[in-house]
C-alpha cells in the first residue's frame, strides 16, 4: 500500500489541481438540473422577457392635430405623421381649448399645433415652429414622442430639400451634421437596438454573480470545505478552478445573447465581434469574481445568493444607463454610476453594436472595466480563506 | 376506533415504507407490551427513524399496518398524538428561549391548563436537574441537560407511550447513564418506552429488542434470548500481544469462522470452542505471541449483531452490503 | 522527532475556551486515541493539528512543521478525516477518489494500482461507480478514509471516524487502520467508543478542553482508585438499584448486562454483594473481581471532576 514515497511537488501552483477543481465543478453543474437551468435557460428567458416587454418604443399614440396653417405644405406634413406607426389621429380641432379637453380626458396624449405661418416659413427656408403638446403625466412616453416629432420634422425637411434639389436640377443642400448623425445610428429610432446590448450586460452580471455566489458557500454548508482545505490546495487554485466552468458557461450565455439579438430581435452588430467578446470576457471575470467573493465571505448559500442578486441586479438595471439615461440623473446619483461597472460595459457594447467604434475611442471605458475586473478577482482571492476561523 | 384494552401498546404488521426505489422499512412486524422498554437497535440509516416517524403519525406507511395505543397509524394520527410523547434525534428545543420558556411553549402546544402546566413544569425542571438553570438560555446548556429537557418537554402531558429517537447520540457516557436512569423511572411508573439506539451496550438495558438492518428486522427478543438462542457459534475471548497481527493468523485456522478486535482483545467465532481453544493456543505459542488468557465466553450483543448482519448479508444480495462486497 | 507535538495549545471562541493549554506528543508509528465527551475539545484539537484552524495560543508541530506558519508543509504530510462527511454526494466513489488524488498531486503512473488496492482492501470495489450520496454510513466513512489515504500520508488525523457506523463496518475500518500502522503511518484518532480507545498505543482523556490523563491504556487504568467487582446477571438493572441502597461502595454502575461495583476491599464487597442479591431473591450468573475497563476509568474520573466542579449531581 505504501509503495512509493515519490510525490509531485506541492509547493507551487498546480495546473492539475486547477483542472481537477474545474472538472469537479462542471460535474456538479451537469448533475444538478437547477444549476443547469439557471446557467442556460434563465438567460434566454431574461433576454426574451426584456427584449419584448421592455420595448421602450411607443406605438399608435393617440394624437390630435390643430392645423392653423391649412395649406398644402401643412397637410403634407400632417400626412407624414399619419403614415408613421407611432401616431394615430384621433381628432382635428381648431383651438387650444379643445386640445386641453382631449388631453385631460385622456382621448389624446399628444397634440400637434401647426402655426399659421408654416407654409411661409417652409417656402422661405426659415425654421417653422411646430408646437407639440404632450401629456406630461407619462414622462417617458412624453420624452419619446418629442423625439419622434422632431424625427418626423427632419424627414419632412429632408424630403423637401431633396424635392427642391431635384427641381433645381442638382446642387445638394446639406443639413446640420449633428442632427443627421443621430438618425444614422438608429434610423428607425428603435429602442430594441439600444436595449439588447444593455440586456446582455444585465444578464451576464446577474447570472454570473448568482452562479458563483453558491459555489463556496455550498461547500461550507455541506461540510465538504473542511475536508477540501485539509489538502495542499492553494487559494488561487481554488478560485481559478471554481471560476473556470462558470466562465465557460457565461461565455456561452454571451454567445447565445448576441445570436438572439441578431436573429430574434434583428439588432445588427456593426462593430468588431472579437472586441465585443473580449470585453464580455473581461466583464464576466469581474462579475464571476464578485459572486465568488460574496460566497466566500458569507458562507451560507441563501444569503449569498440574495446579496449577489440585490447588489448586482438593481444597480446594473437602474444606474448603468440601461433604462435611465445617466445625463438625466441628479448629480449625486450620477456620481454613484461611476462605481457601477455595467456603465462602462454598456457604453462599450453600445459603441460596438451601434456605432461600430473600437478601442481607439472607448479605451478609457475599457481600461476602467479591466481595472474593476482585476480588482474583484484579487478581492475574491483575498476573501477566500482556507481556515475554519 | 379504539380497540378493546389489551396489554399491547404498539402493534405493527407488515409495515413498509418506500422512498422512490429505496425501501427504508421492509415488511416489519412486532408488538410492544405496555410498560415495556423496547429497543430498536441498528446502525445509522437502517430504518429506525423512519419506523418511529410512522408510528408517531408523522409519516404515512407505503403498506402494512400499525396500531399505537389502539389507534390506527394511517388513519387516526391526531388521536395517536395525544397518547404519545416523541423526542426526535435533533432535540427540537429553541436555543434562544430559556428553559422555562421552552417548557411553557410545549405545555401550550399540548394544551395543558395553567395549573397543570405549573406542576408539570416544576416536575420537568427537577427531573432534568435544571433547578439552577431555569432562566438560562437553552442554547448554552450542555448536551446532557438539553437531552433531559427535551425528554421532559416530550412528556409534559404525561403520555402513556413515549418514542425516543436516538436520545443518547452524541452524549457522553455519564450523561447516557443518567438518561437511562430516567427511562427506567418512567418504565417503573407504567409508561411504555420505545427507544432507538446504535449503542450495543444500551441494547442490554432494554426489556426486549429488535435488531433492524437495511430496513429488515433481523432479530427480535430479550437480550438474553438473542445471546443464547440466535447465536449458533461460540465465542472465544483471546488476550494476547499484538492482537491485530495475530488475528490474521488465527483467521487462517480451519476451525475459526471469524476473528474480530474486541476492546483490546480478540473475539474468535467458532462452531467448536474447545477445539478452537487448543488450536489457537498452540498457534500463538508457535508464532511467539505471548498471551494472557484464552477462554470461552458468552457472546456480547455486538457479537450477536455482527453474526446476524453477516447472515443477513449472505442471504440477500441487495446492493451495498459488506458480505456482498467480499464475495464479489 | 515526534510525529505530533504540542505545547500549551489553546483555542478560544469568544468566551469559550475549547482547548486549554494542551500539551501532548505522539511518537512516529504510534496510534494515539483522544477520548472525551462531546464538547471536550477533540474536534478543535484535530482541526488545529490539521492546520485548518489557527490556535489562539501555544504551538504545535506535525512531522516537525509548525502548524501556524508552515500550513502547506503540514497539509502535504497529513491525511485528515473530518467528523462530518466531507465528500461530494453527487460524485461517484471513483470521481471523489480521483479528485483527491489530483489535489494531492498523486502521479498518474501507479495511481490506478493504488486505487484498486484501496478499493479491494476496503471491500468497496463493487461500488466504485455509485454516487457517494447513495452509500451506507459505514461505506461513506471508508470512502472518506480512502480519499485521505490516496497520497500515502505520514500522519493521519481521524475525527470520530466510526461514530454511528454499524459494528461490521467498524471492524473493517479498524483493520485498515492496523494495516496502515504496520506500514509506519502515525495515527491520531478521536473516538467516543471506549472499546476502540483500548486498542490504541496511548490515549489522552479530554474534558472541558483539558487533557486530564495521558498514557498507555494500562497506565491510565492505574489512575483509577479501588478495584472493580463485576456482577453479571440478566437482572443487572434491578441488582444495581438494590445495591445502591444496600451496599457501601465508591460507585455502582451498570455496564451492559453487568453491574460494576468500585470498592477498596474487593473480597469483602463480593461476599456482601452476593449475600444481598440472594437474600432479595435475585440471581447473578457470576460475581468476580475484574480489571478496570477504560469506561470504568472514564466514568470514575469524569464523575470526580464533575463532583468537584459541583455542577451536576449525576449519581
Amino acid at each position: 500500500m505504501r509503495d512509493s514515497r515519490e510525490k509531485a511537488s506541492t509547493s507551487g501552483l498546480s495546473a492539475r489541481r486547477v483542472f481537477a477543481i474545474a472538472r469537479k465543478e462542471f460535474t456538479h453543474v451537469l448533475r444538478d438540473w437547477r444549476s443547469l437551468t439557471l446557467a442556460l435557460a434563465i438567460p434566454v428567458m431574461l433576454i426574451l422577457l426584456f427584449g419584448y416587454a421592455l420595448n421602450l418604443d411607443v406605438k399608435n399614440v393617440p394624437t390630435i392635430v390643430y392645423d392653423a396653417s391649412g395649406t398644402p405644405e401643412s397637410r403634407d406634413f400632417v400626412r407624414l405623421f399619419g403614415g408613421s406607426t407611432y401616431f394615430t389621429f384621433v381628432d382635428r380641432c381648431d383651438n387650444h381649448r379643445d386640445i386641453a379637453r382631449a388631453i385631460d380626458r385622456g382621448r389624446a396624449m399628444v397634440a400637434i399645433v401647426i402655426p399659421t405661418d408654416f407654409a411661409e416659413c417652409v417656402n422661405a427656408g426659415r425654421k417653422a415652429e411646430i408646437q407639440v403638446i404632450v401629456d406630461g403625466s407619462d414622462a417617458n412616453t412624453g420624452r419619446l414622442v418629442t423625439g419622434y416629432v422632431s424625427a418626423v420634422g427632419l424627414i419632412y425637411y429632408r424630403n423637401l430639400v431633396v424635392k427642391r434639389a431635384e427641381q433645381a436640377g442638382g446642387g445638394a443642400v446639406s443639413m446640420p451634421v449633428s442632427v443627421e448623425h443621430r438618425a444614422w445610428y438608429n434610423p428607425e429610432l428603435r429602442s430594441t437596438n439600444n436595449i439588447i446590448p444593455g440586456i446582455i450586460a444585465i444578464v451576464m452580471m446577474v447570472i454570473a454573480a448568482i452562479l458563483t455566489s453558491t459555489t463556496v458557500a455550498k461547500e461550507w454548508e455541506l461540510g465538504t470545505m473542511e475536508q477540501l482545505i485539509s489538502t495542499p490546495v492553494r487559494v488561487q487554485e481554488l478560485v481559478v478552478g471554481k471560476l473556470t466552468p462558470f466562465f465557460v458557461i457565461g461565455f456561452l450565455d454571451v454567445t447565445v445573447a448576441v445570436a438572439m439579438g441578431q436573429w430574434i430581435f434583428g439588432v445588427p452588430l456593426r462593430g468588431n465581434a472579437a472586441l465585443l467578446f473580449l470585453m464580455a470576457a473581461v466583464f464576466l471575470i469581474g462579475a464571476l469574481s464578485t459572486g465568488f467573493m460574496i460566497s466566500a465571505m458569507l458562507k451560507t448559500q441563501v444569503l449569498a445568493t440574495q446579496i449577489a442578486l440585490l447588489s448586482t441586479y438593481l444597480p446594473t438595471l437602474l444606474l448603468s444607463g440601461f433604462v435611465f439615461a445617466i445625463e438625466n440623473m441628479p448629480q449625486a446619483i450620477r456620481a454613484i454610476t461611476y462605481f457601477v461597472p455595467a456603465r462602462y460595459f454598456i457604453a462599450i457594447m453600445r459603441g460596438i453594436y451601434m456605432k461600430g467604434i473600437g478601442l481607439d475611442v472607448m479605451w478609457f471605458n475599457a481600461l476602467l472595466l479591466s481595472l474593476w475586473a482585476l480588482f474583484m478577482f484579487a478581492l475574491a482571492n483575498r476573501k477566500l480563506r482556507l481556515k475554519l476561523d | 376506533m379504539k380497540t378493546e384494552s389489551t396489554d399491547i401498546a404498539v402493534s405493527v404488521s407488515g409495515l413498509t415504507r418506500k422512498f422512490g426505489n429505496f425501501v427504508a422499512v421492509d415488511n416489519v412486524s412486532f408488538d410492544v407490551r405496555k410498560g415495556e422498554i423496547f429497543g430498536f437497535i441498528g446502525p445509522n440509516g437502517a430504518g429506525k427513524s423512519t419506523t418511529i416517524r410512522m408510528l408517531c403519525g408523522l409519516l404515512m406507511p407505503t403498506s402494512g399496518e400499525g396500531r399505537v395505543a389502539g389507534y390506527d397509524i394511517s388513519r387516526e394520527q391526531e388521536k395517536i398524538k395525544k397518547q404519545i410523547g416523541y423526542m426526535s434525534q435533533k432535540f427540537s428545543l429553541y436555543a434562544d428561549l430559556t428553559v422555562e420558556e421552552n417548557i411553557n411553549f410545549y405545555g401550550g402546544i399540548y394544551g395543558l391548563k395553567a395549573s397543570e402546566l405549573k406542576a408539570r413544569g416544576e416536575w420537568v425542571i427537577e427531573m432534568a436537574g435544571l433547578t439552577d438553570h431555569r432562566r438560562s438560555l437553552t442554547g448554552i446548556l450542555s448536551g446532557g441537560w438539553k437531552q433531559r429537557l427535551a425528554l421532559g418537554c416530550a412528556i409534559l402531558h404525561e403520555p402513556p407511550i413515549i418514542f425516543l429517537d436516538e436520545p443518547t447520540s452524541g452524549v457522553d457516557p455519564i450523561s447516557r447513564r443518567a438518561f437511562w436512569d430516567l427511562i427506567y423511572e418512567m418504565s417503573a411508573r407504567g409508561v411504555t418506552v420505545f427507544v432507538t439506539t446504535h449503542y450495543m451496550d444500551e441494547a442490554e438495558y432494554c426489556d426486549r429488542i429488535a435488531l433492524i438492518y437495511r430496513g429488515l428486522v433481523i432479530a427480535l427478543g430479550t437480550p438474553q434470548e438473542l445471546k443464547t438462542e440466535r447465536m449458533s457459534d461460540e465465542i472465544l475471548d483471546v488476550r494476547c500481544e499484538n492482537p491485530h497481527d495475530a488475528m490474521d493468523e488465527i483467521e487462517e485456522l480451519a476451525c475459526v469462522k471469524d476473528v474480530a478486535l474486541f476492546g483490546s482483545g480478540l473475539h474468535v467465532v467458532t462452531p467448536d470452542a474447545s477445539l478452537a481453544e487448543t488450536e489457537v493456543a498452540s498457534l500463538l505459542n508457535e508464532k511467539g505471541y505471548g498471551f494472557d488468557a484464552i477462554g470461552r465466553i458468552s457472546p456480547s450483543l455486538e457479537d450477536v449483531f455482527v453474526s446476524l448482519i453477516e447472515e443477513a448479508d449472505s442471504e440477500n444480495d441487495g446492493g451495498g452490503t459488506m458480505r456482498e462486497a467480499r464475495d464479489a | 522527532m515526534d510525529a505530533i507535538r504540542t505545547e500549551g495549545l489553546t483555542r478560544r471562541f469568544k468566551d469559550l475556551t475549547a482547548v486549554n493549554r494542551l500539551t501532548v506528543n505522539v511518537k512516529r508509528g504510534e496510534i494515539f486515541g483522544l477520548v472525551g465527551p462531546d464538547g471536550a475539545g477533540k474536534t478543535t484539537t484535530m482541526r488545529m493539528l490539521s492546520a485548518i484552524l489557527t490556535p489562539t495560543d501555544g504551538s504545535g508541530w506535525v512531522m516537525g512543521y509548525d502548524i501556524r506558519t508552515e500550513c502547506a508543509a503540514v497539509k502535504d504530510r497529513i491525511a485528515y478525516m473530518s467528523q462530518q462527511f466531507g465528500l461530494y454526494t453527487d460524485l461517484t466513489v471513483m470521481e471523489n477518489i480521483e479528485f483527491y488524488a489530483d489535489l494531492y498531486g498523486v502521479a498518474k503512473k501507479g495511481r490506478r494500482e493504488r486505487i484498486d488496492e484501496l478499493l479491494n482492501f476496503s471491500y468497496m470495489h463493487p461500488f466504485k461507480r455509485r454516487l457517494a450520496g447513495n452509500l451506507s454510513g459505514g461505506m461513506k466513512q471508508k470512502l472518506q478514509l480512502m480519499c485521505a489515504l490516496i497520497h500515502t500520508p505520514e500522519v493521519m488525523l481521524l475525527d470520530e471516524p466510526t461514530n454511528g457506523v454499524d459494528p461490521v463496518s467498524r471492524r473493517d475500518f479498524w483493520r485498515i487502520l492496523y494495516r496502515l500502522l504496520s506500514e509506519g503511518v502515525t495515527i491520531f484518532v478521536s473516538t467516543a467508543y471506549l472499546d476502540e480507545a483500548e486498542r490504541c498505543n496511548r490515549i489522552g482523556l479530554m474534558h472541558e478542553g483539558e487533557l486530564i490523563a495521558q498514557g498507555t491504556p494500562s497506565e491510565v487504568k492505574k489512575l483509577m482508585r479501588g478495584r472493580i467487582i463485576a456482577i453479571t446477571s440478566p437482572e443487572a438493572r434491578r441488582i444495581a438499584y438494590l445495591l445502591k441502597s444496600e451496599l457501601e461502595a465508591v460507585s455502582i454502575c451498570i455496564f451492559g448486562d453487568s453491574v460494576h461495583v468500585v470498592t477498596d476491599s474487593p473480597e469483602k464487597t463480593s461476599v456482601s454483594a452476593g449475600k444481598i442479591i440472594s437474600e432479595s431473591g435475585l440471581s447473578a450468573d457470576s460475581i468476580r473481581s475484574i480489571d478496570a475497563t477504560l469506561e470504568d476509568v472514564f466514568v470514575s474520573m469524569l464523575g470526580e471532576k464533575r463532583a468537584s466542579a459541583g455542577a451536576e449531581d449525576e449519581n
